[in-house]
């Protein structure tokens, strides 16, 4: 099978009533933007692809990645990313320890903490590993939070609304540094949205849900 | 003193009995102390009061000191659970070494452990300092009428007095009859601890004793006496006296240390007590006002003496024996009887004791409330413990459930 | 591949893995002791008490309990106390949250309100009876100048025939907990738009927020309230302390004769108990027809549209006053304590003590201290095990995603429902046959059926409050669910954890009656001491153990306040 991230004729049910369809690939470095109405199941696509879907839906069909099926995995096995609208930085850690709880397990401490003081400088935040997250501008915790999953090095990335929360000039900064970064590791990226924008900046294919 | 609860009917349901059981001899004192050198020994005590752990700690010393016997204060809530724990050491066929080797105990708990041969003796009556009690003038011979034939040995004596507010009161009530003609007079100003408290039931005893003619019939089991008859006069005097108490007798202070918590608040002006050095320590105390003082009734008042009994199971029965003499020591009775220590009546005869000690007893200064032997007069003793539970339950018929 | 094949596709596996059996194991732990507990208490009822020798059923216990002549008296005693006392705090704490929520006031008492649930009730219970005797702190303040009296009066204030003292105590006391209650539900009940909505419709601030809000409030507060109505009914250390004594109210005999040497009276003491879960019962069913009957008179008031906006000006007063009654009580209460634990000679009428020393502390404090040590042991042991219950339910809940439903809180709700004193006499009996005769360990066992629920109920809000999306990328990051349990909830919800772990606490610390029953009289914790020592009435013994109990009480509260901020106090994310 090819590689990316492929929704094998995917179809999830609440009690007996389906919520949401989709059968599609998406390919390395390609973005998927998944649009339409709130209510409509979007969110639910994409906890399936996560492995957190809620027990009271039932779903058909496999989710693949990379060729493997990951439908049955459990969510920390499968190496998918997922940003949201909100940061969800951790309030109890560091900026640093945010980044380090990320960071793949292995390599010496001093090693760790190079690769955090790299990945902060990415970002143009260096120096800033001892901060409080709640002491951060809106910018810098989404950017934070974005290092903070890549740094976990996922095979694909979901994106549930991941701008709505900047204002319009970070939005732009913010979707060029996560397509960037997508495209350059070569991430199969979904992103459900409802903002037209999005889908114009990410320039792949758009699928409309419930239209 | 300690509220006495019986046993009598768990050793009942269970039907012990067994032989007493014996090793080294009481008559043997140089015996006894050889083999008590390094026993350790287990003294299960009411530990309700700090002043008595003070004591027992102070006699575990001399106790350590002169015999090489090491002394453990168990301290109990209730002295039933002594015997509880005997009794069931005994079922369990744990006869020597058990856990308890000396018992404060007295009335009902002594009958009913002596009539199920769970205790040790006779030996008190062998005790070198046996010599000094007061057998004639004291209650040390029976327990609540019960013979203690050498079971138990005596370390204190407990009498009931009267405490009053000079403040208030001019002169000492000599009988229960002035008593209520005070307490008419003075409307609110009088109670006694709420029936079957131990305390509350003594004033009950007492007031019989004073209101029947003929003693004797009191001895002997109620069964054998008219008991509606005999206590008639008693039920008189409680309807007359009941509606001129603290809260016309709607409500009673729970225990003693409660009716001596109103008198300090003015709340009542006089209070039953059975420990003759109670006032003047409560005084020392804070806990009682300085113009309280006592008084005895003119035909004298009931007494009893607290004792300690060695378990027919406990390991270590000769130093059990050592510390039993160690209390009736003048030394130790005079430090008892010493208000700022413990208040507590001495056991000894003054003129069996040598000429030291009796001077130290007599220049012992015993509280600014606290009667002398000799104005404490008559003992009256124990009427036979079924009255006490017959007279506490009709009580509470009568007066308990007032609604 | 065939979509037939993946038709039982399903969710991903469900892994609740360990947890799965905390909460049959929780349900044991907190319902086992008192089924268990009803049973040994219901049999000895009809006589059957092997451990004693007696083994045949009959009536005789039910009849030697009909014989006992204080046992209309104290059946009336029972449920007239329990009715007013639950009615009277409700409408207290009705008022003030009509008449004052959303005020300064209101947030003062708001502060007060976890010192004032930390006092246990003994503690409570003595200085109060202290403060409104006859010969009480409040009649020492005014006398001889105001009131004549050189002596007190003889009035029978405390432990007077209708348990009016009583009642007082426990309103005070059952105040703080329904307002705690009630300040959970008003978030849930968005009372704040439905005031803006009914205030704008012209209604008065007391009968709009009566009209509007209450019903969704009590819809909530409603279990909580039954629990204070059977808990009332059945108290034993208040009403040893401020209740009749000719006779007293039927728990207080059940003890009386529980504790009885002759092992037939245990007979006589189970019928009692069953005779007072019976009166429970018939209490909730007649408040049950109650909040019927005012539900129905309470449409036809919302339909007939009056404002009453001319109430407000008697109303809130009352409310306020209500508010301020239980904070004095309480804290009043505790300060009469402390002042009678440092007291040379206090005699009436003088205001304050002759002078004050550390005698009382030199005293008992050694020992008081001893009870310390095995309050704390006992507490901290039954809190801990509670948090891990708890604990391994909530996360169960959240990895099936299965909602506690209406009847798992009542399940939550039943070991405070049933009286304590029915089914603890059963327990006692019950840890004699397993040859638990004494200790710690039953003691503990009977604390957790108390703090199980309350620990429950102070964690499940927040628990379940904790956003659900930071599990959901913690988990893509690569964390296991124990590893997010670890890592991520339990340090996010530190606060709420160490909050619940001080009501754990302080609810194990104010245990009289399962110290007492499952410790066979021998474990002596603050509060069997403090209430022993209050029946002796020696104010200075009682001042310093209420004192040490409070405090004892208290600290976890203000560990609770303190940890977190040092812990956190370069995360400012932490302190929502």
């Amino acid at each position: 099978m090819a590689d990316g991230l492929t929704l094998d004729r995917v179809s999830i049910t609440r009690a007996g009533r389906e919520v949401v369809a989709l059968d599609r690939h998406v390919a390395p470095g390609e973005v998927l933007s998944v649009m339409g109405p709130s209510g409509v199941g979007k969110s639910t696509l994409l906890s399936l692809i996560t492995g957190t879907l809620a027990p009271a839906f039932r779903f058909d069909g496999r989710v693949l990645l990379d060729g493997a099926d990951i439908s049955r995995a459990a969510p920390e096995a499968r190496r998918i990313g997922i940003l949201f609208q909100d940061d969800l930085l951790f309030p109890h850690l560091s900026v640093g320890a945010n980044l380090a709880f990320g960071l793949s397990p292995g390599g010496s401490a001093a090693e760790r903490r190079r690769k955090i003081a790299e990945a902060l400088e990415e970002i143009g935040m260096a120096g800033f590993a001892e901060r409080d997250p709640a002491t951060l501008s809106g910018g810098q915790k989404a950017r934070v939070a974005l290092m903070r999953m890549l740094l976990s090095e996922p095979r694909a990335l979901l994106l549930d609304e991941a701008f709505s929360g900047l204002d319009a000039d970070r939005r732009d900064q913010m979707r060029r540094l996560v397509f960037d970064r997508a495209r350059d590791r070569g991430l199969p990226v979904i992103m459900v949205t409802h903002d037209k924008a999005d889908a114009d900046a990410a320039g792949g294919p758009v699928v409309t849900l419930g239209g | 003193m300690t509220p006495v609860k019986s046993v009598l009917p768990l050793l009942a349901a269970l039907g012990m009995t067994a032989p007493a059981w014996s090793q080294t001899d009481p008559a043997d004192w140089d015996a006894v102390t050889a083999a008590a050198e390094g026993q350790t020994v287990y003294w299960h005590a009411w530990g309700g009061s700090t002043a008595t752990n003070d004591f027992i700690a102070w006699i575990g010393e001399k106790a350590a000191e002169e015999h090489g016997v090491t002394l453990e204060h168990v301290k109990l809530s209730d002295t039933g659970d002594a015997v509880t724990r005997v009794l069931s050491e005994k079922q369990a066929g744990a006869d020597d070494d058990g856990a308890v080797d000396l018992i404060w105990i007295n009335g009902p708990n002594f009958a009913a452990m002596k009539e199920a041969d769970l205790l040790f003796g006779p030996f008190a009556e062998a005790l070198p300092n046996w010599q000094y009690v007061d057998v004639d003038g004291k209650t040390v011979q029976t327990d609540f009428t019960v013979p203690t034939e050498g079971y138990e040995a005596p370390w204190a004596m407990a009498q009931v007095v009267f405490m009053y507010d000079t403040a208030d009161l001019d002169a000492p009530l000599p009988s229960a009859e002035a008593i209520l003609d005070w307490a008419q007079a003075n409307p609110g100003r009088f109670t006694y601890p709420q029936p079957p408290d131990f305390l509350g039931t003594t004033f009950l005893k007492q007031t019989l004793i004073e209101l029947v003619d003929d003693n004797t019939v009191l001895s002997r089991p109620e069964s054998e006496a008219d008991f509606q008859a005999v206590t008639a006069p008693l039920w008189d005097y409680l309807d007359a006296l009941t509606p001129v108490l603290w809260r016309q007798g709607q409500a009673y202070p729970a225990t003693g240390p409660a009716q001596l918590q109103l008198m300090a608040d003015e709340e009542i002006d006089l209070a039953i007590s059975f420990s003759p050095g109670e006032a003047s320590t409560a005084i020392a105390n804070n806990q009682l006002q300085p113009s309280v003082r006592t008084f005895v009734l003119e035909d004298g008042t009931l007494g009893n003496a607290s004792f300690v009994a060695i378990p027919y199971n406990s390991g270590s029965k000769e130093g059990a024996m050592v510390v039993a003499n160690a209390l009736m020591s003048p030394e130790a009775q005079l430090r008892a009887q010493d208000p700022a220590i413990l208040g507590y009546g001495t056991v000894l005869a003054m003129e069996k004791l040598p000429e030291a000690d009796r001077a130290a007893f007599e220049a012992l200064d015993l509280g600014v409330a606290t009667l002398s032997p000799a104005e404490l007069g008559d003992v009256q003793p124990e009427p036979h413990p079924s009255w006490m539970t017959r007279i506490g339950q009709e009580w509470i018929e009568r007066y308990g459930v007032v609604q | 591949m065939p979509i037939r094949a993946l038709s039982d596709g399903g969710g991903p596996v469900p892994r609740t893995g360990l947890v799965a059996a905390f909460p049959p194991l929780t349900l044991l732990v907190m319902l086992g002791p008192v089924a268990a507990g009803l049973a040994g208490t219901l049999l000895p009822a009809f006589g059957y008490l092997p451990a004693a020798g007696l083994s045949t059923l009959s009536l005789d216990p039910f009849r030697s309990l009909l014989d006992w002549p204080g046992l209309g008296a104290a059946t009336r005693l029972s449920v007239s106390t329990g009715l007013l006392a639950t009615a009277l705090a409700l409408a207290a704490v009705t008022l003030l949250f009509a008449g004052w929520s959303g005020t300064r006031a209101f947030r003062v008492l708001e502060r007060l309100l976890s010192p004032l649930l930390s006092v246990p009730h003994a503690a409570m219970a003595f200085g109060l009876a202290f403060l409104i005797a006859p010969s009480g702190w409040i009649a020492r303040a005014l006398s001889p100048w105001a009131t004549g009296w050189e002596r007190p009066p003889d009035l029978l204030i405390v432990h007077d025939q209708l348990g009016l003292a009583m009642v007082a105590g426990l309103v005070a006391k059952e105040m703080p907990f329904l307002m705690l209650m009630g300040l959970a539900a008003m978030g849930q009940a968005d009372a704040t738009r439905r005031m803006r909505v009914a205030q704008a419709a012209g209604y008065g601030r007391v009968a709009g927020w009566l009209k509007s809000v209450f019903p969704a409030i009590y819809a909530q507060i409603r279990l909580p309230v039954y629990v204070v109505l059977a808990y009332s009914m059945s108290v034993v250390d208040v009403a040893l302390i401020l209740g009749p004594s000719t006779p007293p109210p039927l728990s207080v005999q059940v003890v009386r004769w529980m504790a009885d040497p002759d092992l037939a009276m245990r007979l006589t003491a189970s019928a009692a108990a069953m005779l007072q879960l019976a009166l429970v019962i018939a209490a909730l069913i007649l408040w049950r027809a109650g909040e019927w009957a005012v539900a129905r008179l309470g449409q036809a008031w919302i339909a007939r549209g009056g404002r009453g906006r001319a109430a407000d000006q008697l109303l809130r007063p009352l409310g306020v006053v209500a508010g301020a009654f239980s904070a004095l009580a309480v804290l009043g209460g505790i300060a009469c304590l402390a002042v009678w634990s440092f007291a040379g000679f206090w005699g009436f009428p003088d205001p304050l003590p002759n002078g004050f020393d550390m005698r009382s502390w030199a005293r008992h404090g050694p020992e008081a201290w001893q009870a310390t040590g095995a309050t704390a042991l006992i507490a901290g042991i039954a809190t801990a095990l509670a948090l891990i219950l708890v604990i391994g339910c909530l996360e169960a809940e959240y990895r099936r995603d299965r909602a506690l439903t209406q009847a798992g809180l009542w399940l939550v709700y039943l070991p405070l429902v049933v009286p304590q004193i029915a089914f603890l006499p059963g327990l006692q009996t019950l840890f004699l046959t397993f040859g638990l005769t004494a200790g710690t360990i039953p003691v503990v066992i009977a604390h957790l059926v108390f703090v199980l629920p309350y620990i429950f109920l102070s964690l499940g809000d927040p628990w379940r409050a904790w956003e659900p999306r930071t599990g959901i990328v913690a988990r893509a990051l690569g964390t296991s669910p124990s590893g997010v349990l670890w890592r991520v909830r339990l340090p996010m919800l530190a606060r709420p954890i160490l909050t619940a772990a001080a009501v754990g606490i302080a609810v194990s610390v104010g245990q009289y009656l399962p110290t007492l029953l499952a410790g066979g009289g021998r474990v002596a914790t603050l509060t069997t001491e403090a209430v022993a020592l209050a029946s002796g009435g020696d104010r200075r013994a009682i001042g310093v153990y209420g004192v040490a109990q409070t405090l004892v009480a208290m600290v976890p509260f203000a560990a609770a306040l303190l940890i977190p901020a040092l812990l956190w106090r370069n995360r400012r994310g932490m302190h929502g």
